[in-house]
């Protein structure tokens, strides 16, 4: 019932519905970007699309936020 | 001239609806079906996947939860009845020089549509209010709401050793599913009240089976249900491995802490209504019981503004019953409207006389209770050290804040403008509050012309028409 | 007592107490909000040089950008001599843009068509050339207008300047003919001049003295880009479109590409102008303008996201001159605004000149140009 999607070429598996942000944080990776000036790691926080902490990269597009990004199988996800 | 008519003459260049509703929550979906159910032609425009709102968030195969089917029941409806946009998030509405309004959203691929309405009802909802503290930009501190969301909407639990704080009856049911998902919850902090679960408000206001099983859930998993105090500090290098909590004072001052270990922190203080829309469109606002700004509506729904309507946490904080009737209302006063475009304010009253005005008045007095009950305490600002971050999006520490009042800034606006906090990504919605509070004054209605980002590719290809999104 | 009450505490009204106090006189700076809340809190922070036509306004810009650097040099903010890039689409354009950098006797580069893209890279093709102008500059102006102000108040003698900020001009006090004060909403202020640097609403306190002073809002909007990663764009790059709109008298909307990186990582997009009074309605259609022209420059851009967008108020005088110097309808008073959308590049000149007139020095420039009566009395 699952699909996989890799995040910087390792394998996360994901349950059809879930968002990136979701996958990622279920499979342990709690953060996957750096802040601008003071290299902060960063993962969820508002969890609904509110506060742009969770952006990332998907399938090499422009950076979007993960929690609302439904993971399809064979994305390719690449954290900073 | 009819709306009819006017549809009719629009027919050749694309769709005109008679409604088009943004937010797909209870409110939402109850105004859009209500309208649809009587023959008007309705849209719904809604950033998620699924339609659902927060409370109403479901996972791909839905679990069980109260209320849920309903709604489900009532989404499917919609769907068969109306054009239903899932994805697409609106960052502007506008009104067109004959009086029609179009909602502009970003398409699920990045594409420019702009949906054209008679009528719109705002139905955005909330998202949490949080307070900054040092730490709470950590990896595995989230909102609440946040936490909530991973559960409901995607099957996954936050964490596995979790404190839940912050201030309000939301921190309950957060607590208990998480404890039911099966994390360790190490303990809820309330800040506020000073009473203890069996003296918990909710039971105050009649709702006794409600705070009976969130306290009976709380300690079948054996979570700590503590009052008067609040997580102040989150500790750890990549991520929180441990929190300070306090025993507060009355004003939310630190008498006492302790370190808690726990790999995952849910906070938050009571919601922010997201009324962006309504203030694009020039819509009146007031300061709601807890100081938030709302819309100012009318018995009918109606905001200040013709033809534009509001439901739902947007004109204050209530929860998903309250924000479901107010749905059915605006839906009624829609529908009455359409049929009598030049009636005054008695037809509309008309229509929402009885039974859902009254239940309506009684969760409205519910919802302001409850804000009554849990209001944010000054204290927390003493939490803060100077490099605490206020901005997450700008890394503006507190300091910064402080130096630009120094410079000259007495408004929340100017610390903005020498500081920037508020400048970046999310545009203010999480620091907001604190820099508002910081500033020493109520919180400003938001001046967010471009509510969510748009590609400049898109933002132009506005400038030519549209059709709507079919 | 002050000598000198200096009404707005914007960049050209920090500027002016900031100069004044430099000179030994006491000043008061009063606003009705707080520091840099109007239109210095609404604009880019620009310093050109570039889109001057030769004459007093280009004068004042040369000193006022010296002055800048000189200033930043104390500390509190960053002059970022990012360098203006004025790009022609026709090599008709081109010519003209290079007749006009000739006349104007500022450093430049003529850049050829083929150079156009060693000074930024994602420049659209087929453009025709352009006219590079190093000294073009920005400062971020709400700290500018802060410090300058702080410095002013630190540096300068013995608590000299003081500021009051949320205090509103109510009317003047006058002894005869002479203003020797203002009310406000927190009583009587008292002194021996009065400076009026309201900006936008540099106008409405010139009525209060009795004096018209045709000053009148012109809107413009800023569209702002999430932050790059990497910086696309170096320069501030306009197109000449921009110089003729700044000196079109045009009430309706005028539109052109002006698109610059910031250290913050965003992308600044302007321009609009128009005059539709104090009103802050947004117009998605000018913002889409504003965006096309932008994508028209930058075609990199298309998939940049705009994250906020914010507009502000720009004091226009109908001939495009700022006001500066003694009113000789009302002893003591004197203007300091109506500088439309380059107030922060000339806000140092303007403090420095009206400093010298007010401490009875001659002052570096003629002022003439800019004298508040030049006006004709009837509405224009």
């Amino acid at each position: 019932m699952t699909f996989a999607i890799t995040v910087d070429g390792r394998s996360v598996p994901v349950v059809p519905g879930q968002t990136i942000g979701a996958a990622l944080h279920a499979a342990g990776i709690r953060s996957w970007r750096a802040t601008r000036f003071g290299a902060r790691p960063r993962g969820l926080f508002c969890g609904i699309g509110v506060c742009f902490d969770c952006l990332i990269s998907v399938n090499g597009r422009a950076p979007e936020r993960a929690c609302l990004v439904e993971a399809a199988p064979g994305d390719e996800v690449t954290t900073s | 001239m009819t709306d009819v008519v006017t549809d009719e003459a629009r027919a050749g260049e694309g769709v005109t609806y008679d409604l088009v509703v943004v937010g797909g929550g209870p409110a939402g979906v109850a105004g859009a079906l209500t309208a649809a159910l009587a023959g008007l032609r309705v849209a719904l425009v809604d950033s998620s996947a699924r339609l659902g709102g927060q409370y109403f968030r479901h996972t791909a195969v839905p679990a069980r939860a109260p209320g849920l089917d309903r709604f489900l029941r009532q989404a499917r409806a919609l769907s068969d009845r109306a054009e239903v946009l899932s994805r697409h998030q609106v960052w502007s509405v506008t009104r067109e020089p004959d009086g029609d309004l179009l909602v502009h959203a970003n398409s699920p691929e990045g594409g420019a549509v702009a949906v054209r309405g008679r009528r719109l009802l705002i139905a955005t909802g909330a998202y949490d209010r949080p307070l900054p503290f040092p730490g709470w930009d950590l990896p595995g501190v989230l909102t609440a709401g946040g936490a909530q969301a991973l559960l409901k909407g995607n099957g996954v639990v936050a964490g596995r050793r979790v404190v839940v704080s912050g201030t309000g009856p939301f921190l309950l049911p957060v607590a208990t599913g998480l404890a039911a998902a099966g994390a360790k919850v190490l303990g809820v902090y309330e800040a506020g009240g000073g009473l203890g679960l069996a003296r918990h408000p909710l039971l105050a206001l009649g709702k006794a089976g409600e705070a009976a099983g969130y306290a009976v859930s709380l300690a079948r998993h054996r979570v700590p249900y503590l009052t008067r105090h609040a997580v102040v500090e989150a500790h750890g290098e990549r991520e929180v491995e441990a929190v300070t909590v306090a025993r507060l004072g009355r004003r939310w001052n630190v008498l006492a802490t302790r370190i808690v270990e726990c790999d995952t922190v849910a906070v938050g203080y009571g919601f922010v209504p997201q009324i962006d829309l309504g203030v694009q469109l020039g819509c009146a606002t007031r300061h709601d019981v807890d100081g938030s700004p709302i819309l100012e509506t009318d018995a009918a729904q109606r905001t200040t503004v013709p033809m534009v309507w509001a439901a739902g946490e947007p004109t204050g904080v209530g929860g998903w019953r309250l924000a479901e009737i107010e749905g059915r209302i605006a839906g009624r006063s829609i529908i009455a409207h359409r049929r009598a475009p030049g009636a005054g304010v008695e037809v509309a009253a008309g229509e929402v006389a009885g039974v859902l005005a009254r239940r309506r008045d009684r969760w409205r007095a519910f919802g302001a209770a409850l804000q009554q009950a849990y209001p944010v305490e000054p204290g927390w600002q003493g939490w803060l050290r100077d490099d605490t971050l206020v901005c997450r999006c700008e890394e503006v520490p507190l300091a910064r804040i402080r130096e630009a009042q120094e410079l000259g800034a007495t408004d929340a606006r100017s610390i903005k403008l020498l500081a920037r906090p508020g400048m970046g990504w999310c545009q203010g919605r999480i620091c907001g509050y604190a820099v508002a509070c910081l500033a020493g004054e109520p919180q400003q209605p938001p001046r967010r012309p471009i509510a969510q980002p748009v590609t400049l590719g898109a933002l132009s290809d506005t400038d030519t028409p549209h059709d709507s999104a079919h | 007592m002050s000598d000198v009450i200096v009404v707005g505490a914007g960049v050209v009204g920090a500027a002016c107490a900031y100069y004044a106090a430099r000179a030994g006189l006491d000043v008061t700076v009063i606003d009705r909000g707080p520091v840099a809340g109007g239109t210095t809190g609404s604009g880019e922070g620009n310093v050109l040089v570039s889109d001057k036509e030769p004459g007093p306004e280009l004068e004042l810009a040369v000193l006022s950008n010296r002055l800048w650097r000189t200033l930043a040099g104390h500390g509190g903010f960053e002059f970022e001599a990012k360098g203006g890039l004025v790009v022609a689409e026709t090599s008709e354009i081109q010519r003209r843009l290079v007749d006009l950098a000739a006349k104007q006797d500022v450093e430049h580069a003529v850049v050829p068509a083929g150079a156009l893209r060693d000074y930024e890279p994602h420049l659209a093709p087929g453009l025709a050339g352009g006219v590079f102008y190093p000294q073009d500059a920005q400062v971020q102006p709400m700290l500018a207008a802060a410090t300058l102000l702080k410095h002013g108040a630190d540096k300068y003698g013995r608590g000299t300047l003081r500021l009051r900020l949320g205090v509103g001009v109510t009317g003047f006090i006058r002894s005869g003919e002479r203003v020797t004060g203002v009310r406000t909403t927190h009583g009587d202020v008292l002194g021996g001049a009065v400076v009026n640097a309201a900006g936008t609403w540099g106008g409405e306190v010139a009525a209060l003295a009795g004096v018209r002073l045709p000053v009148l809002p012109r809107r413009g909007f800023i569209l702002v880009t999430e932050p790059l990663s990497e910086p696309l764009i170096r320069h501030k790059v306009y197109t000449a479109a921009y110089v003729t709109n700044v000196a079109s008298d045009s009430a309706g909307l005028e539109t052109s590409a002006v698109v610059e990186g910031t250290v913050a990582g965003t992308v600044l997009i302007g321009a609009s102008r128009e005059r539709v009074g104090f009103d802050r309605t947004t117009s998605v259609p000018v913002l889409a303008r504003l965006a096309g022209q932008a994508v028209a420059l930058f075609p990199v851009l298309r998939g940049v996201r705009v994250i906020r967008s914010y507009c502000g108020f720009r004091p226009y005088c109908p001939d495009h001159l700022p006001v500066i110097g003694a009113d000789p309808r009302v002893p003591g008073l004197y203007h300091a605004c109506g500088h439309e959308g380059a107030g922060i590049g000339l806000a140092p000149a303007t403090g420095h000149l009206l400093a010298q007139v007010l401490s009875g020095a001659r002052p570096d420039l003629d002022l003439s140009p800019f004298r508040p009566d030049r006006f004709p009395e009837e509405a224009s």
